[in-house]
């Protein structure tokens, strides 16, 4: 393709950015530790070190790094699907289900795994509902689904804002730190990593189709695509990895709107180019915010979602007033 | 529907067609079929059906009653992407929500030609430079589609569909937008492209305006919004008393410098 060879040096610094921003998650902490005693622990060391490195800072740094991957790449996907520029992955309220049952689960006071669980179940109800609501009759169309997504989120807001007003003192901060976005508690964060490699390698043969279908629905299927397949795919396939990012780090706002947008005014839109592009961009974003939150005012920790807020909403009143509409 | 070509095989054929939409009927059993190197002309008033009619001889909705088979195949029969090599379709302009260049707008066209992993090629780039060329769009490659006009949309659009290269060109209102040089300049381009030589084309086109259908079209079927259908070749149906009827308000006929024109009293 004509602009092949700019696309692999964007690719190439893409690339390297993911990996300086990984190496300084590790480097960075209340601790500092040398670049030599990471390599040393990643290489199977032994030692307070190491063990700092290989159980805190490492898991966290790939939670981080994943969920914003994660939260990128859906946020390209339903941009697609609802052919809104303005769509982000919790527009459907996928991240709403996510933290009713996240909040349900700390106000009885489970463990963290139960919490985890209940979160991507709160994610998965809700999808189904809204799809069971918005397929309907059988038309499926992108307003509905807009619509019935948002109601669906409206009433999740209703829901987590009861139990945060039941909720006793104790529990509320860890209640606000999980729907602000926390990657501290992820300790797990290896099957989510994944679930993104193994999302963006499917999507990869199905991006010229999302090409095509961005351009509108009737369009794409005289050049042949099947749209109404391609559409259900896309959207259980966005709605699981916003399920997936959510129950590793809460929701953490704006990487899923702005990462796609940033990656387009660079790139172009071109879904080949841009779904892996954003899922790298996503990743990178995320893993430099999470650390400045856990270094910037260190000891105490901020919130990662507040700072990818605080970068996004800024960026994102630039592109809306740069849009020419 | 064309008893000089009775021999040929038809691009499109419809049997005992049929179109109801809710509880109204917009067209009763008719029949058509359209050979290469022909065109025909979808007229009628508002809301009378044209473009749901067009849609289901594109194959995009299934007919009330009735069948419509594309180079001698129902559209059942069909791969959606090998139909999509045969029968292109013209949609009327949907407002663009992202933003891309004017030559990656085209090159969409080239989707069903290309496989699951194929990325387009150096002559795929070509042919959608020519199609650029050949609606007045050279040199418009590298802008941007959401800075250009409504008629250089719409030229966009018809080059999108030139690049797609099928047999038969689905047109829904290709003069939208379009200023008075480049209606005749669009019609004159398919006109060009159903009679070349070797290429078995064909166009349907959905047109408001009844001089340049009796200009162009071979055939032309003309819907009057009640649910009646006449089909037939371009004499039999663009007539005074016919389209007055149709269009619900009376036309006279003018012949001048050769050509038959209808003015509206």
């Amino acid at each position: 393709m004509r602009s092949g060879r700019r696309h692999r040096l964007v690719f190439a610094v893409g690339l390297l950015s993911a990996v300086l921003a990984l190496v300084w998650a590790l480097v960075a902490g209340d601790m500092p530790i040398s670049l030599g005693e990471v390599f040393a622990a990643l290489g199977g060391g032994e030692g307070m070190t190491a063990a700092i490195i290989r159980e805190l800072r490492l898991p966290r740094a790939v939670a981080a790094f994943v969920s914003g991957g994660l939260l990128a790449t859906a946020g390209a996907l339903m941009q697609v699907l609802l052919r809104n520029p303005l769509a982000d992955p919790y527009i459907l309220g996928i991240s709403g289900g996510a933290a009713v049952g996240a909040l349900l689960g700390m106000t009885l006071g489970v463990a963290a795994l139960a919490v985890d669980a209940l979160a991507f179940g709160g994610a998965l109800t809700a999808m189904l509902l809204v799809f069971g609501l918005a397929h309907g009759d059988g038309s499926w169309t992108q307003t509905r689904l807009l619509l019935t997504g948002v109601i669906v989120a409206a009433g999740c807001g209703a829901a987590v804002s009861l139990m945060l007003a039941l909720a006793p003192d104790t529990r509320v901060m860890s209640m606000l730190f999980w729907m602000m976005g926390d990657a501290s508690a992820a300790a797990r964060p290896w099957p989510a990593a994944l679930v993104l490699v193994v999302a963006v390698a499917a999507v990869q043969p199905f991006a010229r189709d999302l090409n095509v279908l961005a351009r509108g629905e009737l369009s794409a299927r005289a050049l042949g695509v099947q749209v109404q397949r391609l559409r259900m795919a896309l959207y259980v396939l966005a709605s699981l990895l916003t399920a997936t990012a959510v129950t590793l780090v809460g929701s953490v706002g704006f990487v899923g709107l702005i990462i796609p947008h940033l990656v387009r005014l660079v790139l172009g839109n071109d879904q080949r180019v841009l779904i892996p592009a954003a899922a790298l961009a996503g990743g990178t974003l995320l893993t430099l915010a999470d650390t400045a939150a856990r270094t910037v005012i260190a000891p105490q920790q901020l919130p990662v979602g507040v700072l990818t807020a605080l970068i996004g909403v800024p960026v994102f009143l630039f592109l809306l007033a740069r849009h020419p509409r | 529907m064309s008893a000089r070509h009775g021999d040929e095989a038809p691009l499109l054929e419809a049997e005992g067609l049929a179109l109801q939409v809710g509880e109204r009927w917009l067209c009763c059993e008719f029949s058509l079929r359209l050979v290469a190197g022909e065109c025909l002309a979808l007229l009628g008033p508002n809301g009378a059906g044209k473009t749901t009619l067009l849609h289901t001889l594109a194959g995009l909705r299934a007919p009330s009653v009735g069948q419509v088979r594309l180079a001698g195949k129902p559209y059942a029969a069909w791969p959606a992407l090998e139909a999509a090599r045969c029968r292109g379709l013209l949609v009327q302009q949907q407002p663009d929500q992202f933003g891309a260049s004017v030559l990656e707008t085209v090159l969409i066209g080239r989707h069903p030609h290309l496989g699951r992993w194929g990325w387009e090629s150096a002559a795929d780039e070509a042919l959608a430079r020519q199609a650029l060329a050949e609606v007045g769009l050279q040199g418009f490659e590298a802008r941007e589609v959401l800075t250009l006009s409504g008629g250089e949309r719409q030229r966009v659009a018809i080059a999108t569909l030139l690049a797609q290269a099928p047999q038969l060109f689905l047109l829904d209102e290709p003069l939208n937008h379009l200023d008075l040089h480049y209606q005749i300049t669009t019609l004159e381009l398919f006109r060009a492209l159903i009679r070349a030589q070797g290429m078995q084309r064909a166009v349907v086109m959905v047109l408001h305006d009844i001089n340049l259908a009796a200009r162009y079209a071979d055939h032309v079927i003309l819907l009057d919004g009640r649910g009646g259908v006449i089909a037939g070749d371009r004499e039999a149906v663009l007539r005074a008393d016919l389209l007055s009827q149709a269009f619900g308000h009376p036309l006279r006929r003018v012949e001048s410098a050769g050509r038959v024109i209808f003015v509206p009293d």
